[in-house]
């Protein structure tokens, strides 16, 4: 039988524990793919987060750290420090980037660290049970904003990616989706482009991902992608806020 | 060797430097920035680097990253930092990666002092940061001994898979004494074959975790790691004796105060009265055998714990006696060094408690 | 064993004078300790430090009891001079203190080392001139040794402060041996 598809070597053979209709699997390919195809898989070494990806370490066919909550960069500028040829890469959900790990994801990017950050944006706090993130949109229902987000009490949404294209030290930073085939293709040529910076040591490069999250937002898998197209985006809308050539 | 004039927290650094510490990530906070100031001078002509984080908390994180790659790394920090930094020490920990981390001690708790403390003792051997675990921590009294415990807690670290501390006061990182730089007994030490420096597939991929949610495998880990403590406790307790022999009371201290207690000591012998030290040189593991083997001694009527602090050390030091003597205690804190007279003043109340 | 407390306001050089005979204790195969004060008292502008220089072990560097006491200015006298343990000798900068010591049971040395300084050319060697009287008395150390120290401390870029620090030295030991202590024991 022809081969007309396999999975990447970039990924190990254990099975996601993600949600039906969670992107997270879709975004991990993404990243193992580009891995495999820079031919740097032997030289990655990736920082998993806490949240609903901390057990990236178990997916990726690579040297793996587990880092505490909001501290990836940190982690990963540690690594970089004592292996400044491996390529390191930060893979992190919204509650860790944007809440809990502002600091070190704000520093990293103004420090210039020659590493890949992967920020996958799904506007909660999935793996605790659906609570508001700093990410969460107005309006929008969590456990913890039971009558939507309420911009008196609760404030506004963070965005990450024009607050770090604003830095000096940041190289590349682009929003993308993957909520068709279309935007995975992008996401995939924007994820490896972020890789490309790391190996040609240009600098701090970020890809922001908007991702659904069907269990906690309470909707099927195809009105997530719908929602995320058409509420998440005008929030957060998809392009590239910086490329340093 | 040739004897230099430098101070506690410059002769660490230095100290470090010549153990092969080759990264070290710090964040400024008095009395400890010597420290930093001299890796960020030093350290890139050893051949390492010094970056300077964005808090104490990233700084330790940092320092995981680099432990995680199998470098020799420090970190160094004083109280409200290190505080900041315990999360990340329970990481470590969890993780058994090994490590140096600098604690000089300053007054608390909150923002409190700059000036010499031993209130962070509690912090520093019970735990600090959350879950089963214990650091070695060392309690140099001298830069001298600063100097030969620091080369040693890289050693220490490596061979057991720990991280280390080093917990010293304001007085031993602003004091400048005359060291020697004498590198400790080889040991043999294990390859670091589980660090992360990239695949090429020839070994399964390596992880640094602290995460294991099935409770049967944090189990056994946690049981394997308690196993190891056993063997740091058997083979890595130290403690200095000081004019114990005949003495009816024995004082226990650490650090900078069991100088000023030595200076007692001294003086009261010269006025013929013996009073003995026993000075624990880790404080985890904790030298319990030596207060248990003194306590059962008919010669020894009454410890006497002094600190700076309102009493944290002498919770070890009568699980040591274990209810056989009497532990009295005197303690300055605050920022408040205890006189030598008025730990002269404590020293002869208790021998007159003694004698009655 | 000398015990001394150095005290003035940052910038008179105390440290470096603690350091300076650490230093030469050092060379001098002496056992040393120099603490410097870097509490709250620092940022009111004052400084200070201890200094041990002793042929046995050195236990505590806290000076609680001083041999020595050299006090640069005003508040100094008035925070280190019950520090002076009794016998022992307190150098005071009579430039700028113009308080009499009442005391009677220590050796007391007025000597205007700021003055000096000034007429010698440069008021930042204030500090050489009490030490220069210090040696005199104490003999703790050499002045051989301290002047090795000096040129280690100013390096080959400052070899043109080395005579005049030389020089406060001989005017600080010519003054003390001119003033009459105030021993009344």
């Amino acid at each position: 039988m022809k081969t007309v598809f396999e999975k990447t070597k970039g990924l190990t053979d254990k099975t996601f524990h993600y949600c039906p209709g969670c992107t997270h699997g879709i975004v991990h390919r993404l990243v193992a793919e580009s891995l495999v195809e820079l031919n740097v898989l032997d030289k990655a070494i990736g920082v998993a987060p806490v949240g609903c990806s901390v057990f990236a370490y178990e997916y990726f066919n690579c040297d793996m750290q587990q880092a505490s909550h909001g501290r990836a960069p940190a982690v990963a500028t540690g690594i970089k420090r004592v292996l400044p040829d491996s390529i390191v890469f930060t893979y992190q959900g919204d509650g860790d980037l944007a809440s809990i790990g502002s600091a070190e994801i704000m520093h990293a990017a103004a420090r210039g660290e020659n590493i890949t950050v992967i920020y996958v944006n799904n506007a909660i706090f999935g793996m605790t049970g659906g609570q508001m993130a700093p990410t969460t949109l107005i309006g929008q229902v969590t456990t913890t904003s039971p009558n939507g987000r309420d911009p008196l009490t609760d404030g506004y949404p963070i965005n990450m990616s024009e607050m770090l294209a604003q830095l000096i030290g940041s190289t590349y930073i682009e929003r993308v989706s993957i909520t068709n085939v279309k935007n995975v293709k992008h996401a995939k040529k924007a994820i490896k482009k972020a890789f490309e910076n790391q190996i040609n040591n240009k600098g701090f490069s970020m890809i922001e991902i908007l991702s659904t999250c069907p269990t906690n937002w309470g909707m099927t898998p195809l009105d997530s992608l719908k929602w995320l197209d058409e509420k998440m985006q005008s929030v957060f809308p998809l392009g590239v806020f910086k490329e340093v050539k | 060797m040739k004897k230099v004039l430098m101070k506690g927290n410059e002769a660490i650094s230095e100290a470090a430097i010549q153990a092969g510490c080759k990264f070290f990530f710090g964040y400024p906070i008095t009395p400890q920035n010597e420290i930093p100031a001299y890796m960020a001078k030093h350290l890139p002509k050893a051949g390492g680097r010094y970056t300077q984080a964005e808090s104490e908390i990233a700084a330790i994180n940092m320092v995981y990253g680099a432990a995680g790659c199998g470098a020799r790394v420090m970190t160094s920090s004083s109280s409200p930092g290190m505080s900041l930094k315990q999360e990340g020490i329970s990481y470590l920990a969890g993780a058994q990666l090994p490590c140096v981390i600098v604690n000089i001690m300053r007054s608390g708790p909150g923002l409190g002092g700059i000036l010499p403390a031993q209130s962070d003792y509690f912090q520093a051997v019970k735990g600090g940061g959350h879950g089963d675990y214990n650091l070695i921590v060392y309690a140099p009294s001298t830069v001298q001994e600063a100097v030969t415990l620091t080369m040693e807690a890289f050693d220490v670290a490596d061979l057991y898979l720990t991280p280390v501390m080093i917990l010293g006061d304001g007085i031993l990182g602003q004091v400048m004494e005359p060291v020697e730089f004498i590198p400790p007994k080889k040991r043999k030490l294990p390859k670091k074959t589980w660090a992360t420096t990239g695949n090429d597939g020839s070994r399964p991929n390596n992880l640094i975790n602290s995460l294991y949610i099935e409770a049967d495998v944090l189990y056994e880990r946690t049981l394997a790691q308690y196993k190891k403590y056993d063997l740091i406790k058997e083979k890595e307790t130290r403690y200095e004796l000081y004019n114990t022999a005949d003495a009816e009371v024995i004082i226990a201290a650490y650090g900078s105060t069991a100088r000023i207690v030595k200076s007692v000591i001294d003086g009261l012998l010269e006025e013929g009265i013996r009073i003995g030290l026993i000075r624990p040189i880790t404080v985890w593991p904790f030298p319990y055998t030596i207060f248990e083997e003194y306590a059962s001694s008919d010669k020894v009527k009454k410890f006497l714990t002094i600190e700076m602090s309102m009493g944290q050390m002498i919770e070890d030091v009568k699980l040591g006696v274990n209810g056989k003597k009497p532990v009295d205690f005197f303690g300055r804190t605050g920022g408040k060094i205890p006189t030598y007279d008025e730990i002269k003043g404590k020293v002869i109340e208790v021998i007159r408690e003694v004698t009655a | 064993m000398e015990k001394m407390i150095l005290a003035g306001f940052g910038g008179q050089g105390i440290m470096s004078m603690g350091q300076m005979i650490a230093y030469a204790g050092m060379v001098e195969d002496k056992n040393v300790t120099w603490l410097p004060s870097y509490g709250p008292e620092m940022r009111g502008g004052t400084a200070n430090c201890n200094v041990i220089v002793s042929d046995k072990d050195i236990a505590s560097p806290i000076v609680d009891h001083a041999s020595t006491v050299i006090v640069m200015n005003k508040p100094s006298l008035e925070k280190f001079e019950h520090y002076v343990a009794p016998g022992g000798n307190l150098y005071i900068n009579s430039s700028l203190i113009d308080h009499k010591v009442s005391r009677t049971d220590i050796h007391v040395h007025y000597i205007p080392a700021s003055d000096i300084a000034v007429e010698i050319g440069n008021v930042k060697v204030a500090n050489m001139v009490l030490l220069g009287a210090l040696l005199k008395i104490s003999k703790v150390i050499t002045e051989k040794s301290v002047l090795d120290a000096l040129s280690k401390v100013l390096g080959s870029s400052k070899t043109h402060l080395f005579e005049i620090n030389e020089l406060a030295l001989e005017k600080g030991a010519a003054l003390v041996s001119n003033t009459n202590p105030n021993i009344a024991m």
